[in-house]
């Protein structure tokens, strides 16, 4: 193992077809046009000195390092600014280039201080590389006269001198080593797409500042580190390489909180971790990150990790310490006496999406083969299942369509209950850079978020609906594309079904769909449903993108058709730039979605009742398996509730601060006899459990996570787990303490065993894996490659399908009691419950949740920035503090859900999709009144949870 | 058995006959059955058929006309 050390080539790569031919130092090369010069050159093999230029961004042409000459042309052109042409024959080294270098970089070494031996940089600084590189021997001026060096000259203030800002907790910016190259600037805006950053002042005078000369936590900055990554100095420098020192090895692996899933190189020095830095061969990412994932990864350190399994009586006895073995045999013993006593389906299991593929599997098998029952769910089912639902049914598989590079292809971009800056940050970069090029923006939301307005980006339309009216401004959308004759009828006469198109398109022209009508209660004005009809259908390749926003309602599915019904009358389908892309929320939704979880499917996919399915597996495992579906969460929780369920092993998730309804949920935990949680921490779940057992983080397991785009990434072991077991390993011993013979060795072998029985997947092996660095599924002998793009000669299922899409008003409506509507959603440095986020420092941007409300509604009610409110409705009540901002519109409030003690979930519903149970989070009529503090369920509930995280014979952990 | 988990159970079967009301007249009442069939897990079902056989209170028509399409679960 030794350290990954990637090529930069000094500019991006050309997309040019046109190929061109030229000497670079006698060798002859061949670049598409439109390359630079540098990039040709490294191309061929030949290192051009260079400080301004990384391939992450455009050339800047600003240190004058990188200079060449070209046969029959006069000067010294930078060869980072000057793209290639025929027949040009250039030298990198002749005696007058090298005097001009080592004149640049003795200029640079005398405004630079000479502390190389103890700076954090030492062995990454291509400061250093590029004096090595020009031999340069010595430096002429000292630092009598200007520089940003040092404090004091001769005694006096030096004005010039700035002190280290350290205001960010994950890096620090030192003024004294900037050799103002620019790069940090053009990574914020090229590649991140904030402008935080700007040089101020001129020439000798110019350094970089963040926002308006604040420190960069007062600043825009989101702190997703591009500039760190660019500087090629120790200006801009990771704390943990401030304190750990230099990496020696670096192994590639996958973020494990959102669905975008960046690739990573995780730099260690044995085996501590000292940086994450985002993989530029990364599919997904292409060298970026966000917060999240670059920096919030000190949870797996965290004093709260419990480490030991535990096991008790009754969920108010303290916890007891036990070993691994007999937790194991507590547990088995514990379901065997459930079923013995209650029949064979009084037990279940639910699956993570924040685990591996492989763990994920082997869960669903133990429900199925070990408990002998379907009762396997997934988190998913509060997030995307209705995702699932409909595009299975429009397109006839249950994934988005398109790969992320395919955003580069779009003219027009829809983003739908989605908050990409926030929700999928690396994404936002993407589609931000492809805005700022000119593609177009349509947002369909309630809130105005931030990518509706940012800089240099403006979305041509906002439809800002009324929470819960998806389904009318989808059709209304469809109503205008039909009536005014924009439908593409090539394609869907090619593609579609078209009796049911006709059918349809009769639907949606109906005139109760028109915009002028649902304009009434979704209070979107009719000319901007038009105006955004016509861009989407007419503004070339159409692309959408769409989030919780869209599935977490009871019209979820429906919604989801909406869409697929608008991309299929438009044609935006089957090749880059187009198609209907969900952004999953964690990591690894999809993965946990295509592995089985849920209680009517097994891998891939297919129907329980599907005889043929079914036997593949029974063959391979030597079981029955029910050919009836299992229960979802909410029914587990129901049949709890009813007394026919009593035991659940759930791994990875939160489901008490997850799920809607928190009363029910607890109500449905408190009434089952056997919780088993699998987890990192005690979390909120774990206060009904009976049995704990620790589980492993991303770093300390081998597995494949499968984000949003269908990709199918490695995750790989850096370290041993602390607790002992990957969860693998965890769920494989109790099946054995179940008495199944399961003896997986390595990961690998379960991902063989899926390989072996799910047909989208037989080509997939770790071995191909690394091959191929990751690969999109259906992976398999028709598509030996992946499959970037699907759909694109015809639909999955054969035809695709319009279906009507009736808007049918939530039963969750305002009245008098409840005026307003709540919708929630997430933030950029937290990510879900929190469990993680909340344990690093992560938690200097977002220390508690908060209720946005219009100013008017505030003023109603007497209510000022800042100040603690009630927050009730049916379901319950809490408290927290509010923030004014017309963001959201007067009518509705906005709350994110990250914090426990908030408890945004006492006050959701359990209203959920018609057809998947997938709950109602994003509306929620309510009241909001002001209070002085937390509500009598807040304090009870603290209480309960203080009490049942004892630990016999530990000190109760100080809060 | 509890009287909300009974509600909810309705509640459920209607929100899913109010979807395939809008569809095709018919395909309908097929819908519902199979869409029944294929997500609820027996339990379920057998709630909602003894719903059914004491009178339906409170179901949409349309679930009672699936009902002869819905698989009826073996007694626990
Ligand atoms: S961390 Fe990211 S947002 Fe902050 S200044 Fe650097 S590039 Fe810009
Ligand atoms: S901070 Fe680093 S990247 Fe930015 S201008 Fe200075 S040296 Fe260049
Ligand atoms: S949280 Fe998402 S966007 Fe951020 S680094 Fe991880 S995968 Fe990438
Ligand atoms: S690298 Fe070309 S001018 Fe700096």
């Amino acid at each position: 193992m030794s350290l990954i050390h990637e090529i930069d080539y000094g500019t991006p790569a050309s997309r040019s077809e046109t190929m061109v031919t030229l000497t670079i130092d006698g060798r002859e090369v061949t670049v598409p046009e439109g390359t630079s010069i540098m990039r040709a050159a490294m191309d061929a093999g030949i290192e051009v000195p260079k400080l301004c230029a990384s391939d992450m961004m455009d050339a800047f042409g600003s240190c004058r390092l990188c200079l060449v000459e070209i046969k029959g042309r006069g000067g010294m052109p930078a060869s980072c600014t000057t793209p290639v042409a025929p027949g040009l024959e250039v030298s990198t080294q002749t005696p007058r280039l090298k005097d001009v270098r080592r004149g640049v970089m003795e200029l640079y070494i005398s405004d630079h201080p000479l502390d190389c031996l103890t700076c954090a940089a030492n062995g990454d600084c291509e400061l250093q590389d590029m004096a090595g590189a020009v031999g340069l021997r010595d430096v002429r001026y000292g630092y009598e006269g200007d520089n940003h060096v040092k404090a004091r000259n001769n005694g006096e203030i030096n004005a010039k001198w700035l002190p280290k800002d350290e205001s960010n907790p994950y890096f620090t910016y030192d003024p004294a080593k900037c050799i103002v190259c620019s790069r940090c600037v053009r990574a914020c805006e090229e590649v991140q797409g904030t402008f935080a950053l700007t040089i101020g002042g001129r020439g000798f005078d110019s350094r970089v500042s963040a926002g308006m000369a604040e420190d960069f936590m007062s600043s825009e900055c989101v702190s997703c580190g591009a500039c760190v990554q660019a500087c090629p100095t120790a200006t801009l420098t990771e704390k943990s390489v401030i304190e750990i020192g230099q990496p020696e090895h670096s192994v590639v692996t996958t973020c494990a909180y959102c669905g975008v899933g960046c690739s990573f190189k995780a730099e260690m020095r044995g085996e501590e971790l000292v940086r994450m830095v985002p993989w530029k061969d990364g599919q997904a990412n292409r060298g970026h990150s966000c917060v999240k994932g670059r920096f919030a990864y000190g949870y797996s350190n965290h004093g709260d990790r419990i480490l030991n399994p535990m096991i008790r009586e009754k969920i108010s006895d303290p916890w007891r310490e036990v070993t691994w073995d007999e937790a194991y045999a507590h547990v088995a013993a514990e379901f065997r006496r459930l079923q013995y006593q209650y029949g064979r389906d009084s037990v279940g299991g639910i699956t993570s999406s924040r685990c591996t593929n492989e763990e994920t599997y082997l869960v669903q098998k133990l429900v199925r083969a070990g408990f002998g029952n379907n009762n396997v769910d997934t988190c998913a089912r509060v997030c995307h299942s209705p995702t699932g639902y409909g595009l299975g049914q429009a397109f006839g598989t249950s994934a988005g369509t398109q790969n992320f590079d395919s955003v580069e292809f779009t003219d027009v971009a829809v983003i739908i209950g989605a908050n990409p800056t926030d929700g999928h940050p690396v994404f936002a970069s993407r589609l931000k850079k492809r805005l700022r090029e000119g593609a177009k923006l349509i947002v369909i939301d309630p809130r105005r978020t931030d990518i509706v307005r940012s800089p240099h980006i403006e979305a041509s339309y906002h439809l800002p609906l009324q929470p819960g009216t998806n389904v009318a401004i989808l059709t209304s959308l469809a109503h205008v594309i039909v009536t005014e004759g924009l439908a593409n009828e090539a394609f869907i006469r090619e593609r579609c079904d078209w009796s049911e198109y006709e059918d349809w398109a009769a639907f949606v022209a109906e005139p109760y769909h028109s915009p002028e009508a649902t304009e009434a209660y979704t209070g979107v004005p009719a000319d901007l449903v038009r105006g955004a009809a016509r861009l989407y259908a007419t503004g070339g390749n159409g692309a959408i993108y769409y989030g919780l926003g869209v599935t977490e309602h009871s019209q979820g599915s429906t919604t989801v058709m909406a869409i697929a019904n608008l991309a299929m009358v438009t044609g935006n389908i089957g090749r880059p730039g187009v198609g209907v892309n969900p952004l999953r929320g964690q990591n690894n939704v999809q993965g946990s979605c295509d592995m089985g979880s849920f209680p009517h499917e097994l891998p891939g996919y297919r129907h329980i009742s599907d005889d043929a399915t079914r036997e593949t597996f029974e063959k391979l495992w030597g079981v029955q398996i029910s050919n009836e579906p299992g229960l979802r969460i909410p029914n587990m929780l129901d049949a709890a509730v009813d007394g026919t369920f009593k035991g659940i092993y759930i791994q990875g998730e939160d489901i008490l601060q997850s799920d809607p309804d928190t009363k029910h949920v607890a109500a449905g935990l408190a009434a089952m006899e056997c919780v088993v949680v699998h987890d990192l921490f005690l979390n909120e779940t774990a206060n009904y459990a009976h049995v704990f057992l620790p589980g492993s983080t991303f770093l300390e397991k081998d597995g494949t996570f499968t984000n949003a785009e269908r990709r199918i990434n490695r995750v790989r072991k850096v370290m041993t787990p602390k607790n002992g077991y990957a969860d693998w390993e965890v769920t494989q011993k109790l099946a054995q303490a179940m008495g199944l013979n399961w003896n997986y060795r390595h990961p690998s072998e379960i991902m063989d065993e899926i390989a072996a029985t799910t047909p989208s997947f037989a080509l997939v092996s770790y071995d191909y894996l690394d091959k191929m660095g990751s690969v999109q599924w259906p992976c398999n002998e028709q598509h030996p490659e992946g499959s970037p793009i699907m759909h694109v000669d015809g639909f999955v299922r054969g035809k695709g399908k319009f279906i009507r899409t009736e808007y049918v008003a939530t039963d969750e409506r305002t009245g008098p009691r409840f005026p307003l509507l709540l919708t929630t959603g997430r933030i950029l440095s937290q990510y879900n419950v929190g469990a993680q986020t909340r344990r690093t420092d992560n938690v200097v941007w977002h220390a508690e949740d908060q209720l946005e409300i219009h100013p008017h509604d505030a003023e109603q009610r007497g209510i000022r920035d800042g100040d603690w409110i009630r927050l009730a409705s049916r379901a319950g009540e809490t408290t927290l503090r509010t923030l004014i901002t017309d963001r959201v519109a007067p009518g509705v409030v906005y709350t994110t859900f990250h914090h426990p003690t908030t408890q945004a979930n006492v006050i959701t519903t359990d209203f959920s999709d018609w057809a998947t149970n997938c709950p109602e989070y994003k509306v929620t009529a309510v009241q909001v009144m002001p209070s002085n503090g937390p509500s009598d369920w807040q304090q009870d509930y603290d209480e309960q949870a203080r009490q049942s995280r004892r630990i016999a014979g530990k000190l109760e952990a100080a809060e | 058995m509890s009287h909300d988990t009974n509600a909810k159970l309705i509640y459920m079967a209607n929100q899913i006959a109010t979807f395939f009301k809008s569809q095709p007249q018919d395909e309908a009442a097929q819908g519902v059955a199979t869409h029944i069939n294929k997500y609820w897990e027996p339990r379920m079902r057998r709630k909602l058929f003894q719903h059914i056989d004491s009178g339906g209170e409170g179901l949409s028509p349309l679930v009672l006309e699936a009902a002869s399409k819905i698989k009826r679960p073996e007694a626990a």
